[in-house]
């Protein structure tokens, strides 16, 4: 197994993420991950958004893509069209896939393209100064929202699951050693696969809102994470305020390059 | 053989590696920089490298005894 840092781009560190921010924990899972599964260098193509999250592409010794705000998943599934072979993660902030990108993600998951999307949840829109995103939660603060968020936010495993995505889980930045299992199983997964991996943003959401440092929000991750079937059995006043991680949802659906091969196939009239 | 691995260039003092330290091994200098203190006292656990996110440090593997 090789090491995690052979597929990072070295000359390029440090990255200009803050001092504390998760995504770095992350990014390293993701190469961990893909270590794990020994995927050809030449054979994975990381293709990213716009943000903070988005700029992990140029850290990865991957062919890699930043493409426009919003828009990675419709530039990987032409990717991932183009040539099947190809091993696609798209890596993804809560911004750029759920507001931006809101409608490109719900049709990735529809079509069920072997993607693998890895969504860092922050919570905020870092990168821009720290607006409020659809994943900020009710009454916290963004420069956006000075007096509190009034609206509710996704559950991106949920909204995915009720697309269609045939392989959904979630991790945090804490657990960081269950993370890279996750993502190697989403990649293995055949289809259109989500990661929500929840990462702390000490300066533009954790400040604003109180939270402490990296170290305290980090914490407060593993004091709210539960997993999955512990979650299951806690009372629902319990769960207040917590939320489950591990493999939320696996499903069979046929694969949308696979699928499409057959209509290449009709088309030049063959009786395959 | 050191113990521990430690790239300063690329640390930027978040202060995660030493708060989840469970031997209090390092410590932050006065550019903010982690060091080891305690170096004596590591257990190669790898619980600075797995959430360090700087990639600054790096646990050696253990030394067969």
């Amino acid at each position: 197994m090789k090491d995690y840092e052979e597929y990072f781009r070295t000359n390029r560190l440090p990255h200009i993420w803050c001092p504390g921010c998760g995504n770095g924990i992350v990014m390293k899972s993701i190469a961990k991950a893909i270590a794990k599964l020994d995927l050809d260098q030449d054979k994975t193509v990381i293709v990213s958004g716009i943000g903070c999250s988005s700029r992990a592409s140029g850290y990865m010794d991957f062919d890699t893509l930043h493409t426009a705000h919003g828009r990675a998943i419709p530039f990987a599934t032409g990717v991932k069209l183009a040539n099947p072979e190809l091993n696609v993660i798209v890596i993804t902030g809560d911004g750029d896939c759920t507001a931006i990108g809101g409608n490109h993600f719900i049709h990735g998951a529809r079509r069920n393209i072997d993607l693998t999307v890895v969504l860092f949840n922050n919570n905020i829109y870092g990168m821009t100064g720290g607006q409020a995103s659809p994943l900020t939660p009710t009454s916290k603060k963004a420069t956006t929202a000075p007096y509190g968020v009034v609206d509710r936010p996704f559950d991106p495993c949920q909204l995915a699951q009720a697309a269609g995505a045939t392989y959904i889980a979630r991790g945090t930045a804490f657990h960081a050693a269950q993370l890279p299992d996750l993502i190697a199983k989403g990649i293995q997964n055949k289809g259109f696969s989500l990661i929500e991996a929840i990462t702390p943003c000490p300066i533009s959401y954790g400040r604003r809102n109180k939270l402490g440092d990296s170290p305290a929000m980090l914490k407060l991750m593993s004091e709210s994470a539960v997993p999955l079937t512990a979650y299951g059995k806690l009372a629902p006043e319990q769960q207040e305020g917590k939320f489950p991680i591990g493999v939320l949802h696996e499903s069979h659906f046929g694969e949308y390059s696979k699928e499409y091969s057959h209509v290449i196939e009709r088309a030049e009239g063959g009786q395959k | 053989m050191s113990k521990l691995i430690i790239r300063t260039n690329r640390c930027k003092g978040c202060n995660v590696c030493v708060t989840f330290c469970p031997k209090k091994v390092l410590a932050l200098d006065t550019l903010g920089k982690i060091y080891a203190v305690d170096e004596a006292s590591c257990i190669q656990c790898g619980q600075c490298e797995l959430r360090c996110p700087d990639f600054a440090i790096r646990v050696a593997p253990k030394e067969a005894k």
